[in-house]
């Protein structure tokens, strides 16, 4: 890599080329990063103007007719879409729902696992898997193999407890999504917490012990402080992913007013069938800069992960 | 420990709350596993087995993981979507993970000016919902004759997992002693001596928490395969829904098939989990 080249021998100037070397230093510290800015650049934000041309035309390809330009009409139309405001909201349960369980589940686990037990790693072992399975399997297993109402898990359970069969997906899909997604994410949130419980300096809590702190003032004073970072961390990688979700929408609903969230709502608006395409991208224009009107907010404001001191 | 039970108590009472906090986080475990068992279990089922109501007892075939392996022409086989997958994840771990430490070094043991700034780009890309990109994409591959390739998806799995690796790697970076990376620059040592002789070493915890996590992320991806990629040039999780029948039962077929798809990323996983502890303990926030 030419990066490397031109950083290989700084010590090769000579002593009289300082100032120089000043004035070079900035581009020099930016050579590293390039490579991968350039890359995330174009592959973002290319398909993001074009996204962005996109939404000020009228461009309809089933049945095909001529694209036209018509400014802001796209966005004109959107509050008015009863769809996109059903979208919108299940998008914003369907997220906050599933992020707020899976971090307070998760949370909960770490802690239970953050002690020595009998079979202590298998029991991690076995909790950290659902992580691991492929989305769309995922889904379709819950959807086939728990919750459906003739040879379902769940439904044989429920029927010992002398309840009725119900076809959960159906019945309840965006609470049958969200079980699948705290059911996967809560591992994630659990190795983050973990993590955290273990980088805990031991010093402190045994000062702690011995000064004749009870548990509870223990954990509430010096634990939950340490891990709120860890938990900002859960949250923001869990927020991000999630508000994404696009595989189990399709797998185990295939959409439907109590289960399309915006990424299923923009496909079956473009690609999906509906080939709206000068529509479809106005309506993600709005979602991405909600997105990160909200990032910018949480992150910059209200956190304190990307904040620390300034390394001059 | 964390949780410990506090000085208050006994050290044989503590050691009960450790047993009763034990078989508490067993049943949980045993619970979050389950599905997973369920559909191992499935998969060595005669269909009509799998398709009536729950049965734990049943004589156990293999025949499910034949019928899903076996190749017809025309199909995406099993192998061919294994190698298509095991190249995309590989190529674009690897492409992530040279594009991501040089990155983090200038984010983090030699900031650029404005780096917070940068870094928030890095992360505001994954706002872009992957559908709404999805059609200017499908027109760039389009017009670069990359519809059905290896090569897109490796391209897409790169960028995918470009942000979250830059993020994770920056952070372990600034956990890595300054003075040892003012003595390797003394020593007259560059970015790659610096990289070679201080970083790469005691960053790997951190490198493998990270590479990890691209894999498991570029393993499972769905969305792109499906709509760039979705011929037989293709990669296991479409191979994965392709085992689902319109006509007759599919069930066990299916769970055989899914069992197939999850294997490689569980075991990465299994191996893998105290060293990604480890790493994301190492300051994935700092």
């Amino acid at each position: 890599m030419q990066v490397d080249t031109v950083q290989q021998e700084p010590g090769a100037a000579p002593a009289g080329a300082s100032r120089r070397d000043e004035l070079h230093r900035p581009w020099r510290r930016r050579f590293p990063l390039l490579p991968a800015l350039v890359f995330t650049v174009l592959l973002t934000q290319i398909p993001f103007l074009m996204n962005i041309w996109y939404s000020l035309t009228d461009w309809t390809i089933v049945p095909p007719a001529p694209r036209t330009f018509i400014g802001l009409d796209n966005y004109g139309d959107l509050p008015d879409d009863q769809f996109f405001r059903d979208a919108a909201w299940v998008t914003v349960v369907m997220t906050v729902t599933a992020v707020i369980a899976s971090l307070v589940l998760g949370t909960l686990l770490a802690l239970l696992l953050d002690r020595k037990f009998f079979g202590q790693g298998v029991a991690r072992t076995l909790l950290i898997t659902p992580f691991l399975i492929m989305p769309v399997v995922a889904g379709l297993v819950w959807k086939n193999q728990m919750f459906s109402g003739l040879y379902g898990v769940v439904n044989w359970v429920t029927a010992r407890l002398g309840m009725d069969s119900i076809e959960f997906v159906s019945r309840y899909p965006l609470a049958s999504i969200v079980v699948v997604l705290v059911w996967q994410w809560t591992p994630f949130m659990m190795l983050i917490m973990l993590a955290g419980l273990q980088s805990q300096p031991a010093e402190v809590l045994e000062a702690a012990k011995v000064d004749g702190a009870s548990a509870v003032g223990t954990f509430r004073q010096l634990t939950l402080p340490h891990l709120r970072p860890y938990m900002e961390l859960g949250t923001l990688l869990g927020t991000i992913y999630l508000i994404q979700v696009f595989d189990h929408v399709a797998v185990m609903t295939g959409g439907g007013p109590d289960s399309t969230n915006i990424p299923y709502f923009v496909y079956q608006r473009s690609i999906g069938g509906g080939w709206e395409f000068g529509k479809a991208s106005a309506y993600s224009i709005v979602v991405v800069v909600a997105s990160i009107v909200v990032a910018t907010v949480a992150l910059r404001v209200l956190s304190r992960l990307l904040q620390g001191e300034e390394i001059a | 420990m964390a949780g410990s039970a506090g000085a208050r108590l006994g050290v044989g009472e503590r050691r009960s709350v450790n047993a009763v906090m034990g078989v508490v986080a067993w049943l949980i475990a045993v619970l979050f596993f389950f599905p997973v068992f369920w559909m191992i279990l499935s998969s060595f089922k005669e269909e009509q087995d799998a398709n009536t109501s729950p049965k734990l007892f049943f004589s156990p075939t293999l025949d499910r993981y034949s019928d899903v392996t076996e190749s017809t022409t025309g199909l995406l086989s099993f192998r061919e979507a294994f190698f298509n997958s095991f190249w995309v994840v590989m190529v674009s771990t690897v492409v992530v993970l040279l594009l991501a430490i040089p990155a983090a070094y200038a984010l983090a043991i030699r900031p650029v000016p404005k780096w917070r700034d940068v870094l928030f780009f890095f992360i505001s890309t994954k706002f872009l919902p992957v559908v709404a990109s999805i059609l200017p994409l499908w027109i760039l591959a389009r017009d670069f004759d990359l519809l059905n390739t290896r090569l897109v998806l490796m391209i897409l799995y790169t960028g995918m997992n470009l942000p979250l690796a830059v993020w994770m790697l920056r952070s372990f970076f600034r956990e890595i002693p300054r003075e040892l990376i003012e003595a390797a620059e003394i020593d007259g040592a560059g970015l790659r001596g610096q990289l070679a002789s201080v970083i790469l070493p005691i960053a790997v915890p951190g490198i493998a928490a990270t590479a990890l996590l691209c894999v498991i992320f570029a393993w499972n991806e769905y969305f792109y395969a499906v709509q760039l990629n979705p011929a037989d040039g293709s990669t296991i999780p479409i191979w994965v829904t392709t085992n689902i029948s319109t006509r007759g039962d599919f069930l066990a077929k299916l769970s055989a098939a899914s069992v197939l798809a999850s294997v490689p990323v569980v075991l990465a996983g299994w191996l893998a989990q105290k060293r990604m502890i480890r790493g994301l303990a190492m300051g994935a926030i700092k």
